[in-house]
């Protein structure tokens, strides 16, 4: 799946979507924020948290999207950004904080932070060092990760208290997993528009032709960082969120292996295409789920669904279904 | 004080020396060819001037700005502009894609995130002005990879074009071209001669000789002379190095 | 932290750069040839360490382990070549890192299946359980000194055939320059597969010899594919010797950061910082050492690419 050649080309009928495209996203918003008061009527209560696990790692994967799907950049590092934001959370919450959006915020700056740096140094490679260096800092962060000992080190950090949403949210049961919603459809909003501004648009441009981009007086490297940083900051968020719910944060959420399966679900899912993060999460994810509940080898599936992607879908799943993706 | 000076520039790869000393000017409203066999480095300087390679030795300077340090991008927007001898397009994008996007590097920043770029009226008249301009109206909705090969050359020009440059680096447009559009391509030059300074890089004989109020001739990473037509055409050492090869591309 | 410390823990960099080695070899011959990137080479390692084993512990034939090994993961590598891989020669880096992860999970249910999920016990053969005498005061065990002496001899024996063979030149020719090779007449199909294969048969190798020393299970592959691709990246891919040379350094640095830094930060800093960052320096060792190589040599230290 060459990044620029399979991917949506501009055309009028971008818009091909059209009633049924635009309509669909506030449909599935409906149905989301429903879910946790339909559940219990049919036994479901258990599947809320797990809705609310997918939210999150939707972020996650929008966030990559946007990155290697629109930027085209292998960054094989993701996961560590999402450590780097639930350990932000465990670092207040060790030191006395207890609110979830102080919290939440924090990681996304931090993350933004760390993204810059890493950017900065990562973005002057190309094609595979570009990959082997991003891979090499996420598992920096990992031994990082594994040497705080006051967070746990290895062993990892238990969050006993849940964080605090703010007053009366508190007292509401499903105030987090709504919180939860409400930030996945801002990531998700945020995404459908950088797609057709000039910054997204300059950002495709990067990735199908670098050197004309150059030469037309974009400032290649600066729009590329701002992306990667941008995305870092998202992921960490999403970090952020996945301590939340957890309960429990540790080093093993940087493995590589981890930013891996974020790309598999992205490119599964569609990349470069705003359903691609969505689409490919809660494909692997629920899959994963009901999976291990036949069988202990849920890997086969995973993996021939995957090879077959590649071999045969090779503009992943949201294409198959006719989303032709946005270009003006 | 020309509008374009390039002093000394030296570069080498390993052991050789593909741009030997090189000086070479362009005044305001000239065009200025720059011919030699293959391999004498003309490529190389293109990429040189640009900024797609960096400099051993030598001086660049536009309208009176050092290039020499800046990089591509920058270099761009003092006024220098290029387009490639290979077509460098964004081959899965309409025509009209293509030229919104290179207009958009010069209406302001692109670091706009929240605002629809296909709201832009004034860059939609800035992109349909330049397909006019070049000859791309009908084509403007084509996905640009489509094209026929002289079409997309148009194209690669008009990119160019989009950066209103003080000065026009145009690296073969004409490679590949049959007769007709080689003419065409002739045409277009000829008019884009009151917008910019042009240094134009060419094998096709015919379009030299009718464009070029200056020719410099490259060989082996040297200036080897350099005059009007006249002086080229009748220049001893210059018959020598094309003794044998047909005048015409 | 004495000489013998010091010593001993160079001579396990050493082992563990070797075992490098052999796996790197086969990845950057295959990288630098077909440009293709095989995650899955890292499956073929646990492949023959998983057989290795189980075949010493029923046959009691540490020789005869190895061998059918290697010869059952140079097979098992054919069919993935044949299924999978010769598929992916012609497609961008990210569909490879891609295909190639889905194999490695498929072989990791596939141990699962065959094996059980829990770790097994590769025994040291007998023969070679106890130590050797280097020096008067340096006992070493005398099996991490054939990990050493296999793989001098598998490095002698490469170093001769890619450089004093007709099949060697080939080779070189294939790394430096796929399309000017094929257009001089080169069957390079036909060399990749050599490649391919030799690759497998070191990778199993590494997976047989390492087997005892370390722990065979599940996610062994993944776990040493990284620094295997650390290796590649800094000796330059398509290069043999580059690797060699990079194994060797990454080998010391990671088995000495581990070994030396500790102690050395104990000596430096208050003991609850050294205790933490004691581990996270010595993990990021063979990282920094990377960035600092490219930084330097953006393509490696010896890249085989014209």
């Amino acid at each position: 799946m060459n990044a620029s050649a399979s991917l949506p080309t501009s055309a009028p009928a971008a818009r091909r979507g059209g009633g049924f495209g635009a309509v669909l996203p506030w449909l599935l918003l409906a149905l989301l924020a429903a879910f946790p008061l339909i559940a219990p009527h049919f036994e479901l209560e258990y599947y809320v948290g797990f809705v609310r696990r997918l939210l999150i790692v939707m972020i996650a994967a929008t966030s990559l999207n946007f990155i290697l799907g629109y930027g085209g950049m292998v960054a094989l590092g993701h996961a560590g950004f999402l450590g780097v934001g639930a350990y932000t959370v465990v670092a207040l919450v060790d030191a006395g904080f207890s609110s979830a959006w102080l919290a939440w915020g924090a990681a996304l700056v931090v993350t933004a932070a760390f993204a810059t740096l890493i950017g900065a140094v990562s973005l002057r490679t190309r094609g595979v060092y570009f990959i082997m260096i991003t891979l090499a800092f996420a598992q920096m962060l990992y031994y990082l990760g594994v040497s705080l000992r006051t967070y746990g080190g290895d062993d990892g950090y238990g969050i006993y208290t849940p964080l605090s949403l703010g007053g009366w949210l508190d007292a509401q049961p499903n105030a987090f997993y709504w919180a939860v919603l409400a930030l996945a459809a801002l990531i998700f909003a945020l995404g459908s528009r950088l797609a057709v501004s000039r910054f997204g648009l300059a950002l495709m441009g990067i990735r199908d032709n670098e050197t004309r981009m150059a030469a037309l007086g974009f400032p290649v490297f600066r729009l590329r960082l701002v992306a990667f940083a941008g995305a870092g900051a998202v992921a960490g968020l999403a970090g952020a969120l996945l301590a939340s719910h957890n309960g429990f944060v540790s080093p093993s959420m940087m493995h590589w292996t981890e930013s891996a399966i974020l790309i598999v679900m992205v490119v599964i899912g569609g990349m470069g295409n705003r359903w691609g993060g969505v689409i490919g999460v809660g494909l692997w994810l629920t899959l994963e789920e009901v999976l291990k509940m036949y069988t202990e080898y849920w890997h086969w599936p995973l993996g021939l669904l995957l090879i077959a992607i590649v071999f045969f879908a090779p503009r992943g799943l949201a294409a198959l279904f006719g989303s032709k993706g946005e270009r003006a | 004080m020309s509008l374009f000076q390039a002093q000394g520039l030296v570069k080498r790869f390993g052991g050789l020396v593909a741009t030997d000393n090189v000086s070479i000017a362009v005044e305001p409203g000239e065009i200025h060819a720059l011919i030699g066999p293959n391999g004498a480095g003309k490529s190389t300087l293109v990429n040189l001037i640009s900024g797609l390679l960096p400099l051993d030795a030598g001086r660049l300077e536009l309208d009176g700005v050092d290039l020499t340090a800046l990089p591509p991008h920058q270099r761009v927007r003092a006024g220098l502009s290029r387009c490639f001898q290979v077509t460098s397009v964004f081959k899965g994008d309409s025509v009209r894609s293509n030229l919104l996007l290179a207009a958009q590097a010069h209406a302001g920043s692109s670091f706009r995130f929240l605002s629809r770029r296909a709201g832009e009226q004034t860059l939609m008249e800035t992109a349909l002005g330049l397909a006019e301009k070049v000859g791309l109206s009908d084509v403007l909705d084509r996905t640009a990879g489509t094209l026929p090969h002289g079409v997309q050359r148009k194209l690669d020009v008009a990119l160019a074009l989009a950066a209103r440059p003080k000065l026009l680096l145009l690296d073969e447009p004409m490679a590949g071209m049959g007769p007709e559009d080689s003419l065409q391509m002739v045409a277009l030059i000829e008019k884009l001669r009151a917008e910019a300074a042009i240094l134009l890089i060419e094998h096709d004989m015919d379009a030299v000789f009718q464009l070029a109020d200056r020719i410099s001739v490259l060989v082996y990473g040297k200036v080897l002379t350099s005059g009007d037509a006249e002086h080229v055409k009748g220049h001893p050492e210059v018959q020598a190095v094309y003794l044998g090869t047909e005048a015409t591309a | 932290m004495d000489a013998i410390f010091i010593i001993e823990q160079l001579l396990n960099g050493l082992g563990y750069g070797f075992m490098l080695f052999l796996l790197a070899a086969g990845l950057t011959l295959v990288f630098g040839i077909m440009d293709t990137m095989n995650l899955a080479h890292g499956s073929l390692f646990m492949a023959g360490a998983y057989i290795a084993a189980r075949v010493h512990e029923s046959s009691g034939s540490f020789v005869g382990a190895v061998l059918i090994a290697i010869l059952a993961t140079v097979l098992i590598a054919a069919v993935i070549e044949i299924l999978i891989i010769r598929r992916l020669y012609s497609r961008d880096h990210l569909a490879q890192v891609l295909a190639t992860f889905g194999v490695i999970l498929l072989a990791d249910d596939a141990v699962k299946a065959i094996w059980g999920p829990s770790p097994i016990m590769a025994p040291t053969p007998p023969a070679l359980a106890g130590p050797v005498q280097l020096l008067d005061a340096l006992p070493y065990p005398s099996y991490r000194l054939l990990m050493i002496a296999a793989g001098l001899l598998v490095a002698i024996g490469l170093y001769l055939l890619v450089n004093h063979t007709r099949v060697g030149m080939l080779v070189r020719a294939g790394a430096s320059n796929r399309a000017m090779a094929e257009f001089m007449g080169v069957r390079v199909g036909r060399v990749f597969s050599f490649v391919f294969a030799l690759g497998a048969a070191l990778a199993a190798l590494a997976g047989a010899l390492m087997g005892p020393i370390s722990a065979v299970q599940i996610g062994m592959g993944e776990a040493i594919l990284i620094p295997a691709l650390v290796v590649i990246v800094i000796g330059g891919i398509g290069s043999v010797r580059g690797a060699f040379v990079a194994a060797l350094i990454v080998g010391l640095v990671d088995t000495a950061g581990r070994a030396f830094l500790p102690p050395l930060l104990r000596a430096v800093l208050p003991p609850s910082l050294a205790a933490d960052l004691g581990p996270a320096m010595a993990g990021i060792a063979m990282y920094v050492l990377m960035a600092v190589i490219l930084t330097l040599k953006p393509a490696g230290l010896f890249p085989a690419r014209a």
